[in-house]
């Protein structure tokens, strides 16, 4: 195929190469890394991680020039039973283009962040081994990830869905047997577990919708689903509903949302890099990504896009009044996390599928962003800890023997303390703006986003979901607009306790800035964090996204500014960070100060803290009877009823008796044994008897002959 | 003319005599003197019958009898005298190693 020829007709050929290049870039890891340098590591990955991007710009164009007509790409026959065929078939239309940029561009600039972090991290860690490990998962994840938006079918999607799953566990428990401060514990891997499960349950309701849709649409195929749709819900309009919110659940589960959000906080276990690119910016965003594809499913059914909405907003609205209480910066930016998924589903779920779609877009930058520069502060603070208790020591990077560390960790840092340091928490921190100054105005630039202040990205995306619910569900709207208030709060809270103030530690006032492989990408999504609203800017003929996603969604109205919206949120969004200024920013946080909310807000604060108590709750309402009834399970039924009763007493003791008594001793001895007995008892006796001829007198011998041969003679003669 | 059923009867007697001999005696020499015995009744009721029938081919038979004795009676000998030079008897009851 010549090139022009290509370029007026589109690169749908390359589709494969989404999934195929980051499993090269895997196998090439997986096979000579370890013969590579680590920059050698992180450059094959990042390499392969960019070429997905280049391949998905070079989709996304093809689908402009082709005015978005979807065009499937046929790759490899899965499955065919019967009625039954799937195929892996690549789905270009606009929806599945965006996500693929999002995934590949975002997931290419942590790529490169993480040369830098993980360097440091192993280092730290004294795992150095591992660095080629991680860069291994992150090319997975993004293959997987790139199943799951290029699937042309609910079940080659639901792969992908598993895959990033399988993906997030593997690197929640990258460091699986130490917890997040480097102490020996399961608490990392048992954070793992905590997310694989969760999204077990999730992935029930998956599995449901997907079975209902196979039983009574007939087929996983998007578009035959959709085509078939209209006709069920005319007849029987459950059968959507069921399916739509059996997806639901689905979505609750990846997406972190009420009641399954449990794990994302927990989730943080994981490299900062892992947070930002899995549990920030894009797997999580797959259950938007999945109700905006089952668009057509949930426009027929009004009743479940209510409940998707109130599930969404709820979230944004509990998970934000969570976020205040944490101390942790990347537990803060965790339920932040949640709280915008629940933004992104609340808009989904009210028909506002571009909105929810922008939101998502510019959600991956900012939070990346976020998250990454959180990285950077804990790695800052990490340098300055060890910085401090290695004065007079070599330079701690010049990889130590792992013993004399574990000596040293043993009489702890040079803190007034004696438990071990803790980089993440925001009370360690204070005055970073001075030591990290990038990182202060990166982190800046991601907060002004998140918090929603014009004209940064964020203003433009919640702005649209906001007036999206003022039109359609002004309980909705409140709930949001509430939640847009907490989220202003707790990050500002969030830069007053880190960036300004006094140091509370030395760590932190030995702090040092990130390398530039961290800062660099951070810039970038900064200025996309700062300009990403441009995507689609509600002013005629600026609607970009919406147009562009009209293509696979339907024509979506594109709503004109609405000043007495976007003011409300402004003014909502400027007041929230001006009452974090009376508190944390007016008065420094001293060193070992409670939290200056404690006192006024009392066991309210208490709730927030301890995030409501929702995982005790769960422990009391489901962990604890689960165990108690897996140990009734176990102890009374399997191993009393089944093991000792039926396998023991019924099956083996019947068995027993028949083997024993009516085969063996019967059967057995009594009939054949005694037949083949008495044949040999018979031969035994005729041989003994045979053998006494056999005399070795050869006279005896000569005699039977001669009486033989008379015999023989005589039969002859008187015959 | 003697009737031929003289020499049967002779020759039966001798048989019988012979076989006797062999199945009763315990020293090979005596065995193989009844066997010779046997042998040569069997040649008389030959050479009787040949008369009778006056063909030739009785009376040649003989002759093939006569040298196979004393082919076996040869080949017999030795035997005897290799068992006696192992064993430094030649009792047939004692010739029993085959025994099963």
């Amino acid at each position: 195929m010549h090139l022009s020829e290509t370029i007026n007709t589109g690169f749908y050929f390359l589709a494969p190469g989404l999934v195929l290049v980051p499993l090269l870039g895997l196998l090439i890891n997986a096979i000579f890394g370890k013969s590579f340098s680590e920059k050698m590591v992180g450059t094959v990955a990042s390499l392969a991680s960019g070429t997905a991007f280049v391949i998905s710009v070079l989709l996304a164009y093809s689908v402009s020039i082709n005015h978005g007509h979807t065009v499937s790409v046929p790759f490899a026959e899965w499955i065919h039973i019967g009625n039954l065929k799937l195929d892996w078939t690549f789905r270009v239309d606009s929806l599945s283009a965006t996500m693929m940029l999002v995934v590949s561009g975002v997931g290419t600039l942590i790529h490169i962040y993480a040369i830098g972090y993980m360097h440091e991290d192993v280092r730290f860690k004294h795992e150095e081994g591992r660095f080629t490990r991680f860069f291994i998962y992150l090319n997975l994840f993004i293959a997987a990830m790139m199943i799951l938006v290029s699937g042309d079918s609910y079940l080659m999607l639901f792969v992908g869905w598993e895959g990033v799953g399988l993906c997030s566990f593997l690197l929640i428990g990258f460091w699986y047997e130490m917890d997040t401060l480097a102490r020996p514990s399961w608490a990392n891997s048992n954070a793992a577990k905590k997310a694989f499960i969760t999204n077990r349950v999730g992935d029930f309701g998956f599995l449901m919708a997907g079975f209902l849709m196979f039983w009574h649409l007939g087929s996983f195929q998007f578009d035959e689903v959709f085509k078939a749709a209209p006709a069920i819900a005319h007849e029987s309009p459950w059968i959507i509903v069921a399916i739509t919110l059996f997806m639901l659940v689905g979505v609750a589960g990846k997406s972190a949302q009420i009641p399954l959000y449990i794990w994302l906080p927990d989730a943080m276990a994981g490299p900062t890099p892992v947070s930002a690119l899995i549990h920030a910016a894009t797997m999580v965003t797959a259950g938007v990504y999945l109700v905006t594809r089952s668009a057509p499913l949930y426009t027929l059914v009004p009743q479940a896009q209510y409940i998707v909405a109130m599930v969404g907003a709820t979230t944004a609205l509990f998970a934000a009044t969570i976020a205040v209480g944490q101390y942790d910066i990347k537990k803060v930016l965790a339920y932040s996390t949640i709280s915008q998924l629940g933004f992104m589903v609340a808009a989904v779920g009210m028909g506002a599928y571009v909105a929810g779609m922008f939101h998502l877009i510019t959600h991956a930058f900012f939070k990346a962003l976020l998250f990454l520069s959180a990285g950077s502060v804990i790695l800052g603070l990490e340098r300055g800890h060890h910085a401090l208790a290695h004065h007079g020591h070599d330079d701690h990077s010049k990889g130590k023997k792992k013993e004399a560390k574990k000596v040293e960790s043993g009489h702890g840092g040079h803190d007034d303390h004696d438990e071990v340091f803790d980089p993440g928490d925001m009370r360690n921190m204070g005055g970073l703006r001075k030591t990290m100054p990038v990182t202060f105005w990166l982190y800046m630039a991601g907060t002004l986003a998140l918090a929603g202040i014009f004209p940064f990205a964020g203003f433009w995306s919640k702005d649209e979901i906001l007036l999206d619910a003022k039109l359609h569900f002004t309980s909705i709207y409140w709930q949001l607009s509430i939640a847009a208030f907490f989220t202003a709060f707790y990050m500002g809270r969030q830069i007053w306790m880190v960036f300004f103030g006094e140091a509370r530690t030395d760590a932190a006032k030995h702090a040092e800035e990130s390398p530039r492989v961290m800062t660099v990408p951070l810039m970038v999504l900064a200025v996309l964090s700062v300009a990403g609203g441009a995507l689609n800017l509600p002013f005629e003929g600026f609607h970009n996204l919406g147009h562009w996603l009209s293509y696979t969604i339907g024509e979506v109205e594109g709503l004109p500014l609405n000043l007495g919206v976007a003011g409300i949120s402004t003014v909502l969004a400027l007041l929230a960070i001006f009452i974090s200024w009376l508190i944390y920013g007016r008065n420094p946080l001293k060193t070992g100060q409670v939290d200056p909310l404690k006192k006024p807000l009392g066991f309210v604060f208490t709730g927030m803290e301890n995030k409501w108590f929702v995982d005790e709750g769960y422990g009391v309402l489901i962990i604890k009877p689960f165990k108690w009834l897996s140990q009734f399970l176990a102890d009374v039924v399997d191993w009393k009823f089944w093991h000792d009763f039926v396998h023991d007493t019924v099956i083996a003791g019947t068995y027993n008796w028949i083997s024993e008594v009516a085969l063996s001793r019967y059967a057995d001895q009594k009939g054949i044994d005694a037949f083949f007995n008495s044949w040999g008892d018979f031969t035994n006796w005729l041989s003994g008897n045979v053998r006494k001829i056999q005399n070795g007198f050869v006279r005896s011998y000569a005699l039977s002959v001669l009486l033989g041969v008379v015999l023989i003679l005589g039969y002859l003669i008187l015959k | 003319m003697v009737p031929v059923d003289y020499y049967i009867i002779l020759s039966a007697i001798l048989f019988t005599i012979g076989a006797l001999g062999v199945l009763s005696r315990r020293n090979p020499l005596i065995i193989f003197m009844s066997i010779e015995l046997m042998l040569n009744a069997a040649n008389l009721a030959f050479v009787a019958f040949a008369r009778v029938y006056e063909t030739f081919s009785g009376q040649i038979f003989v002759f093939f009898v006569i040298a196979v004795a004393a082919a076996e009676v040869a080949v017999g000998l030795a035997l005897i005298v290799e068992i006696f030079k192992s064993k430094k008897n030649i009792n047939i009851d004692e010739m029993n190693s085959l025994k099963g």
